[in-house]
Parts: C-alpha cells; sequence; structure tokens
C-alpha cells in the first residue's frame, strides 16, 4: 500500500511513526524521507528520540503505528537480520566489537555471505574475502593490525573497527550513531575524512553533537524535539529558524 | 597472516597426540577391566563436557540441563538392550512372555506403541541421534526465538531435567520407574557383560570420543564457530550484521545435545542399566562442574576435567561420603573465582610459557624469549 502523492525516488520513507513506552511516546507521528545519497543529520537535545529513532528503522525497536518503507519494503514487519540484508547497516553509539577476535574475523564475520548456519559452516576464506577485508582494512587505518585482538585496540579504532564491519556489508543505508563521540581530536580529523570517503554512493543517517562535523558533512539537518520533528532543512536554515535556537538555548 | 589455517595448530596437536596416547595406550596397558570399565563410564561425560564446550563455552548458553540428552540418549539404547533381553523364551515365566520385566510387574499386557521401533537396530542407533536433536530443536526454538537466555535459560533447562526425571519415575510402567531399565545383556546378540566385550566398548567409546573431538574442533574452525564467540560477546552487533542469532543458539545446543546422547547410550552400554538418577537435576550440574573445572574454552581440557573430577568423586566419595558434595560445590566455586578457564587455562598461563621458554633455551642456549607482559601490557596505540 503506497500513498499517493510519495515520489518513487525515496530510499527511505518513515511516515506517522510512533512508539509509545508504558504511555510515553518517544516517537511521535513521525515522517521523515531520505533520498538516494543523501546525508541527513539528526540533532536534538538529549531525549529528543534520535536514538530511537534508529532503533525503530533498523528493527531494535518494534513500532507501536506507522510505516517505514526502505526501496518499497515494509520494515517494521522484518527481523533484524532480514532489515540488514535488505540493505540497512547499524553502527552503534558504544562501539561494539567482538573483543575475542581479531580485526580480520572481526570483518570477516561482516562480509554478506553465508549468514544462515549451514551457509556459515561452510563458509571459505577465499581470495575474495580476503581482498575485500584488507582493502577496508586499509580504509579504516587498520591494515597493520588485521591480526590483532580488538580488544587491544583503542577506543577511537574501535569505532572504525565498527565502521569498517558496517562498510563491508555494502548497505545502501547506513546509519551512524555519534560516529565521533569519545574521539581524540586527531581520531576525529581522521574519522571525518573517513566518513567523507565512505558516504559515497549510499545514503547516512547520522546523529551527531559535534556542530563542527554536521556542518561539514550534512545535506540536510533533521531536528528532533520531544519524539517531533522541530525543523528540517539545510544547516543555515535550521540554524536561523527561531524555535530550533529556543530550544537548544532554553527560554 | 592467516590464523587458524591449519586445523590443529601445534599446541593442540601436542594436546590430540597426548590424549590418544593416554586413552588408546597408556590407560588400557596399565589398568585391569575393572578400573578400565571405570573410565569408560567417565568417558561418557566427557562427551557431554565436549557439548558443553561448544554450547557454553563458545556460545555462551549455558544449559543445567544436558542429563536430560543423556537421558535420552541412554533411554533409547537401553529400550533396544532391554527388548532384546526380553525374549519370549527368557521371560517365559511371566504373565505376559515378551515384554521388558517391569511392565510385567505393573499390569502392562502388550507392548506400549513408543517401544516397538526399539526392535530394529538401526533405527535405535538413529533414534539416539534423532530424539535428542528434535527434542533440543523444539527447546531451543521455543526459548532462543523469543530471546530467551542467560540465566533464565539455564533456570528452564534445569526445569527440564527435573521434570523429565519426575515423568520417568511416574511413569513406572512404561520407563522402569526409578529403578531404570536393568538387566541388560546382549547387543544384537553379542554379550556385552563379558570382560572382552567391556575391552571392547572402551575402545569403540574411545574412537566415537576422537570422533566428537574433532567434529567439535572443525565446528570450532568454521565461520560458524567466530559467530558463537562474537555471539557471546556482543549479541546485537551479530544480529545486526544480518545473522538470525536464535538459529546459531539453536545449532549449537542441539550439537551439545547430540555429543550428551552419544555419552548416554554408552553409558548403557558400558554400565549395563540407564535410570533417571542419570537425568535430574543433579547429574546435569555435575557434567557443568566437569567442564568448568577442565576449562570452558577448551575441548581437550573437558575430556581432562571429567575424568579428574571423577577420579576424585570416586576416591573421596568413598572415604568421605558424607563431606563429597560439600568438596565438589568448593570445587565449583574455588574453580569459577580463581581459575574461570580452569585447566586448560593454568596449562596455557602457566605451564605453556614456561616450556616455550625452555624449549628455545635449549635450542640456542643464548637466546631469550622475549617477555610477553612487557608486550601485551603496552598501550594499543
Amino acid at each position: 500500500m503506497r500513498i499517493g502523492h510519495q515520489p518513487k525516488n525515496f530510499l527511505l520513507a518513515v511516515e506517522a511513526l510512533t512508539v509509545s513506552f508504558d504511555g510515553f511516546k518517544a516517537v511521535n507521528n513521525l515522517s521523515l524521507y531520505v533520498e538516494e545519497n543523501e546525508i541527513r543529520v539528526i540533532i536534538g537535545p538529549n531525549g529528543a528520540g534520535k536514538t530511537t529513532v534508529l532503533d525503530l528503522i533498523c528493527g531494535k525497536t518494534k513500532a507501536t503505528s506507522g510505516s517505514i518503507q526502505f526501496r518499497g519494503k515494509e520494515l517494521t514487519k522484518l527481523k533484524e537480520n532480514q532489515i540488514v540484508q535488505a540493505g540497512v547497516g547499524r553502527k552503534f553509539q558504544t562501539p561494539s566489537v567482538f573483543e575475542d577476535l581479531t580485526v580480520f574475523e572481526n570483518l570477516e564475520i561482516s562480509y554478506p555471505r553465508g549468514r544462515s548456519v549451514f551457509g556459515s559452516l561452510t563458509f571459505q576464506r577465499d581470495k575474495a574475502v580476503k581482498e575485500r577485508v584488507e582493502e577496508v582494512a586499509e580504509m579504516i587505518f587498520l591494515k597493520d593490525r588485521l591480526d590483532t585482538y580488538a580488544d587491544q585496540l583503542s577506543h577511537g579504532q574501535k569505532q572504525w573497527l565498527e565502521i569498517g564491519m558496517l562498510l563491508i556489508q555494502d548497505p545502501d543505508l547506513l546509519m551512524l550513531d555519534e560516529p565521533v563521540a569519545g574521539m581524540s581530536v586527531n581520531e576525529r580529523t581522521k574519522t571525518a575524512e573517513l566518513l567523507n570517503r565512505i558516504i559515497k554512493d549510499r545514503s547516512v543517517l547520522v546523529i551527531e553533537h559535534d556542530m563542527k562535523f554536521v556542518e561539514d558533512i550534512a545535506h540536510k539537518v533533521t531536528v528532533l524535539h520531544q519524539g517531533q520533528i522541530l525543523s528540517e532543512g539545510s544547516m543555515d536554515h535550521v540554524k536561523t529558524d527561531p524555535k530550533v535556537i529556543e530550544v537548544y538555548l532554553g527560554h | 597472516m592467516i590464523i587458524n589455517s591449519r586445523f590443529f595448530n601445534r599446541s593442540e596437536l601436542i594436546g590430540f597426540l597426548t590424549l590418544a596416547l593416554l586413552l588408546f595406550v597408556i590407560l588400557p596397558l596399565s589398568l585391569d577391566v575393572f578400573r578400565l570399565n571405570l573410565v569408560a563410564k567417565y568417558l561418557t561425560y566427557a562427551f557431554v563436557a565436549i557439548g558443553l564446550v561448544m554450547c557454553w563455552g563458545y556460545g555462551g548458553i549455558l544449559s543445567l540441563g544436558q542429563g536430560v540428552f543423556f537421558g535420552l540418549g541412554g533411554y533409547c539404547m537401553a529400550m533396544y538392550l532391554k527388548l532384546e533381553a526380553s525374549s519370549v523364551a527368557n521371560t517365559k515365566i511371566q504373565s505376559t512372555p515378551g515384554i521388558p520385566d517391569f511392565m510385567d510387574w505393573n499390569q502392562l499386557t502388550q507392548l506400549p506403541f513408543f517401544w516397538k521401533p526399539f526392535h530394529s537396530l538401526p533405527i535405535t542407533l538413529a533414534a539416539i541421534i534423532l530424539v535428542p536433536a528434535f527434542f533440543s530443536f523444539v527447546i531451543g526454538a521455543a526459548m532462543f526465538k523469543r530471546r530467551v537466555g542467560g540465566v533464565y535459560f539455564a533456570i528452564i533447562t534445569q526445569a527440564i531435567a527435573a521434570i523429565l526425571t519426575i515423568l520417568i519415575v511416574g511413569q513406572q510402567g512404561y520407563t522402569g520407574g526409578i529403578n531404570g531399565i536393568t538387566d541388560l545383556r546382549t547387543l544384537h546378540g553379542w554379550d556385552i557383560r563379558t570382560d572382552h566385550a567391556k575391552f571392547i566398548l572402551y575402545f569403540v567409546e574411545v574412537i566415537l570420543l576422537f570422533a566428537c573431538i574433532v567434529a567439535a574442533q572443525f565446528i570450532r574452525l568454521t565461520k560458524l564457530g567466530r559467530i558463537l564467540v562474537a555471539m557471546r560477546e556482543q549479541e546485537d552487533r551479530v544480529r545486526f550484521s544480518g545473522y538470525s542469532v536464535a538459529n546459531f543458539k539453536i545449532f549449537a545446543f542441539c550439537a551439545a545435545a547430540v555429543f550428551a546422547a552419544i555419552g548416554g547410550a554408552l553409558f548403557t552400554l558400558e554400565v549395563g542399566f540407564m535410570s533417571p538418577s542419570f537425568v535430574g537435576i543433579v547429574p546435569s550440574i555435575e557434567m557443568v562442574i566437569y567442564t568448568a573445572v577442565g576449562g570452558r574454552l577448551s575441548i581437550f581440557g573437558a575430556v581432562y576435567g571429567t575424568l579428574l573430577v571423577n577420579f576424585a568423586k570416586t576416591a573421596l566419595s568413598e572415604s568421605f561420603p558424607q563431606l563429597w558434595l560439600f568438596g565438589l560445590g568448593a570445587l565449583f566455586i574455588g574453580v569459577v573465582l580463581a581459575f574461570p578457564n580452569g585447566l586448560a587455562g593454568i596449562w596455557q598461563d602457566y605451564i605453556q610459557p614456561r616450556i616455550d621458554r625452555l624449549m628455545a633455551a635449549r635450542k640456542n642456549p643464548t637466546f631469550k624469549l622475549p617477555d610477553n607482559s612487557v608486550a601485551n601490557g603496552a598501550p594499543a596505540e
């Protein structure tokens, strides 16, 4: 079922999305459209529902009502792993990598092949896998650490590794939750450079607080407040919106 | 560059050969048949322990109900042996000849339908694998698809162990009740009670044990093995890498159940009976202790742990029957607190480095191994 006026070139169309936790509406009647190859940044004060929106799209949280269309597929009806297979990748706020495995093994697990039980039993580490892993490892500055166990990596390196794990999945929509939080200045610059490189040929949905970073990468900014969209548009438009100024600077 | 490219690395190969030497040569040559049969009985639990290494150690799924699958395998085998021992000629004094004695005592006049397939040896052998696989699949699917995990899963498996025990004890006419299925004699016409048979059965068991070790090692080295480890640490990351976590958990749980069932079937053959006292909560927890003592991340460690705890049990429970259970409990707590990776962990952390240093020193007296602690303690960047 498609709603009449919806243009067909949206990659992601979130419509009238609502989720309520015991009556509290963390996301309230939210509609959001992301185009192909668009970089959209979501900002907003704490508790605005930013992470919840990503959770809803990737299936971690089930919506109370509303729809999420991704390339014409209804994501609210799919399981998490099916959503990933449809082409949505998600990076979590805290780095979640497999610390008891090496960098190589971490990336290999994310390689999009042999994802069923028997597929993974018969999975072969062939040339294509090795080349792809090495290629991604180079992009995330970890080429010479492939045999290092992930628990030996620094916080920033773990963040890069997780970004690498998403890259190897080659998703059409990449969702990043505060990718530069907790990073040193040096790491931040490198991450911005990395993100600028990987956002080509795909759409990206980013939550970020670092305004300099947002300005650098965003095509369009969505400001969330109390589970609803407060303002949407270019960074300049959003910055001068009186509603946004009020929320951010207080009454 | 690539780790795990060989089936066994050097230290694993040494471990494999040492265990093979011990079980195939040293023990059979140094023990009499009675003691060897005792070892065989202990080793049946090693099958369970290997399964727990995969399911608990690697996958992080603690099952406190492995006795259920040990028992299912054991009972399948016992039913076949019992039917063979209950031929019309053997049971002509019963009011209904040709059915197992305990059924006759319980006024049953014909064989229940679910006993009938166990007249056939091939069906029995298939059932030993398929019945526990089916049950573990149903339990696993019911739990893991609903995201039940951790302690809740452990408690539920424990409850299932209790339920099965109560069921077996309660349905005396069908199961032999609290006494279990006893007086087993022949396997396809071959008397299993003789010393010679026990000797042969020991070797059959050790061969099967090594087959299970190889199978577990194979699983560990595939991508599935790495996914199990990944799942134990970051379940959500695995899920959002496109895997159905529940299916992998079900697989690990089923594999552990099948290993346990093979052990159970061999137990029946070695010991000559099967009873609910090997199904319930206490034996199930003991099986977890064997794995913990041996090292829950080590397949070989699980075998040694099983042997060691059982030797200790036999030795100590003869002298201090009241104290043994406290000893076992203390052992479990002590191992978990002090040596979370069990015997295998002690070996890897303390003994293996010394051996390596000795070997290196012998090869080249002037060569000094770099001190690992410095390398490991260095900051990542």
